[in-house]
């Protein structure tokens, strides 16, 4: 049941790739017929000298989604990012975006799709130096021809959306990594393209402003609906924001599926062996990934009071507990706002049989927990009492944490 | 000349020809060019000295995008070759270098960014820029009479040549190190071929471009007592006729005067570069 309401979200494809083949050298063709034949990419470079870099590749990204292309450097992810606007000519093959197969368009057609459909970020943020934050931002919508105030003002949005408000003014020179990758992002996003290509956007930051940044874009990516190619090195970004996850090894996808999948059913050696220092969720349990569960609610508070605490920590549910913190079960935004309408007590609308785990409940067993429900998980102690909350986020990032501190 | 390798023939031939074939082409070039730095040289005549000289301070001062100290470098340095009573021979002189400047950049930049834009336009200029640089100066006056006469147009002409292969080398450097990552920015987001070019590697490429525009200038002074050689008017000939006539003070005077010009469009052109990459 759960698995159809999953695929109905999904089920506008937005991006199309469609047997791709790129190869890098002088003469792509006699390489071409090799790789029909099945051969190996060291086979082919001996025999032709040609560079195959992606090799048949064929799958989908939907609507709305936050896909994650993901593998080691030289594996050919920027080199398919690429092919995706066709900043790198594809060998063969096609890639349809709304179904158009962008590979057949000519200069103009392709021009007009990278205006209007596409925007892209790029790991070195790519600013230009002598252009003031605002006309960095408005840079795509310059080039699309669109008036100064028009363009100013989208841009300002833009600016405002990034939360840069204020530096309008400024070069990209008197901007931290973090700041001026935010004006990267909001180029993309003024031109209100649906899909944006990232190409190790956060890689050249510091942890810490990473990890900011990657928040940002979950949430931001919720806001707006975007569609997001996001090609990244890096398994513990690729974990905590990928809907799904591609990972790629010498121009072929190993596998495509959502970080559990990857995590639990790897579908070959080396997606195992990628994946494996993040498999030591046997020895990790609910207490080393839960959140501390801020805030709770009395059971006798009201709906307004509900609302207004979901508002301010930008939480969709909340855990209902009496003052000994014993467990009562949550209350949902849709909830609250039902029972303020029709004026009945939040009890009313509580949700009593989300699940809980205990304490020492092992990380293994929280996925499927996790995969099943759309609540936030409670920890419970022996007695009842809230301890701690885990959402899907906090589970991944924790096995993730851990395979770095490793 | 050798009589066995006849290349000293050869040349004379090429020149002989292209004096038969384009002298109408340039009788025309001489006649704008001669035009162009009377223009100038009458333009600067017709105002009094000293206003011309404070309004040379305010250009300095608001290109340099208010410096003082160069506008007062400007003020005080002009100044100073107008007591020395220099001022006609250094109006005409700053008219030939910026008429050669003009044009030199006029031909050196859109050379440049064909330069980096095609391969094929790279490799047949390359050994040409080479064979510019290396000739001694000397040589290029040769044909500059044949084909002008005597006067200030072939000075000019030397000189642009003289001048052009840093002009064109520094553009085409400076667009070619225009980071990929930029490059992709504007096809990714959907720019045309000109407004790549415009918006992204020309604005990028500047300050290099600029270090080339100084070089040219600075090079056009250079030129001015060798093309007063071939009777270029202004310093560069007070400078010549100072050594014909062993005349030390006035040959001094004359070269000081070139060298406080120098400076001044020297200062001027760097701190428009330096101002435009902080920025």
């Amino acid at each position: 049941m759960e698995e159809t309401q999953e695929e109905d979200i999904h089920k506008n494809i937005k991006v199309s790739v469609r047997n791709l083949t790129k190869i890098f050298g002088k003469r792509p063709e006699d390489a071409l017929r090799l790789v029909d034949q099945g051969k190996k990419k060291q086979e082919i470079f001996e025999e032709t000298q040609q560079n195959v870099a992606l090799r048949s590749l064929s799958f989908d990204v939907y609507e709305g989604e936050l896909f994650v292309l993901m593998g080691l450097s030289g594996c050919g992810k920027s080199t398919l990012l690429r092919c995706i606007n066709r900043l790198i000519e594809p060998t063969s093959g096609a890639v349809e975006i709304d179904g158009v197969n962008i590979v057949a368009m000519n200069a103009d057609e392709l021009r007009q799709v990278r205006r209007t459909k596409i925007g892209m970020i790029f790991q070195g943020f790519a600013l230009l130096p002598h252009r003031t934050i605002l006309e960095n931002v408005a840079f795509g919508l310059e080039i699309q021809g669109i008036p100064l105030e028009e363009r100013e003002q989208k841009a300002r949005e833009a600016i405002d959306l990034v939360g840069l408000s204020g530096y309008e003014e400024s070069y990209p020179s008197g901007l931290s990594g973090g700041m001026q990758q935010r004006v990267g992002l909001a180029r993309a996003l003024a031109s209100d393209a649906d899909i944006l290509l990232m190409d190790e956007a956060f890689s050249a930051l510091d942890p810490m402003i990473r990890r900011d940044m990657q928040d940002e874009l979950i949430e931001l990516q919720a806001r707006l609906n975007k569609t997001i190619i996001f090609v990244s090195h890096d398994l513990d970004e690729a974990l905590k924001l990928g809907d799904r996850i591609a990972l790629m090894k010498d121009g072929v996808i190993a596998q495509i599926g959502t970080a559990e999948d990857l995590l639990q059913n790897p579908s070959c050696d080396y997606v195992e062996r990628f994946v494996e220092d993040v498999n030591l969720s046997r020895v990790l349990v609910s207490k080393d990934v839960m959140k501390r569960p801020e805030p709770l609610l009395l059971p006798d508070s009201g709906p307004r009071n509900a609302l207004r605490l979901m508002e301010e920590y930008g939480i969709s549910s909340i855990f209902v507990a009496g003052k000994d913190r014993v467990f009562r079960g949550l209350v949902t935004v849709d909830g609250a706002v039902e029972a303020k309408k029709r004026e009945i007590p939040l009890r009313d609308v509580m949700v009593t049989d989300s699940p809980t785990v205990e304490l020492d409940t092992p990380a293994q067993e929280l996925m499927p927990i996790m995969a099943e429900t759309a609540y936030p998980v409670a920890v419970l102690d022996t007695e009842g009492r809230i301890k701690g909350l885990i959402v899907r986020g906090s589970l991944l990032a924790g096995l993730a944490r851990l395979e770095v501190e490793v | 000349m050798s009589d066995i390798l006849p290349v000293g023939e050869a040349a004379e031939a090429v020149v002989e020809w292209i004096n038969e074939t384009f002298g109408w082409l340039l009788d025309w070039i001489t006649m704008a060019m001669d035009t162009l730095v009377s223009g100038f040289q009458d333009g600067m005549a017709a105002v009094p000295p000293l206003l011309l000289i404070a309004i040379f301070a305010v250009i300095a001062w608001v290109l340099t995008r208010k410096n003082v100290k160069i506008a007062l470098l400007t003020l005080f340095g002009l100044l100073f070759i107008y007591l020395l009573d220099l001022w006609p021979e250094a109006i005409l002189t700053l008219a030939l270098v910026l008429t050669s400047t003009f044009v030199t950049l006029a031909i050196a930049i859109p050379l440049g960014i064909l330069a980096s834009r095609y391969a094929s336009v790279n490799m047949v200029l390359r050994p040409v820029l080479d064979l510019m640089q290396t000739m001694p100066s000397f040589v290029y006056l040769i044909p500059a009479v044949i084909f002008f006469g005597l006067g200030n147009v072939p000075g000019m002409i030397a000189t642009i040549i003289f001048a052009m292969p840093p002009a064109i080398r520094l553009t085409n450097l400076g667009i070619r190190q225009v980071p990929t990552e930029l490059i992709e920015v504007s096809e990714a987001f959907g720019a045309t071929g000109w407004q790549k070019l415009v918006k992204v590697q020309l604005p990028v490429a500047l300050p290099t471009i600029m270090a080339g525009v100084n070089q040219c200038i600075m090079l056009a002074l250079s030129m001015t007592v060798i093309a007063a050689m071939i009777g270029a008017a202004g310093l560069g000939l007070n400078v010549l006729m100072g050594i014909q006539r062993v005349d030390i003070g006035g040959g001094f005077e004359a070269g000081l005067c070139i060298v406080i010009i120098a400076i001044i469009l020297d200062r001027i052109t760097q701190n428009v570069i330096s101002t435009g990459q902080t920025k």
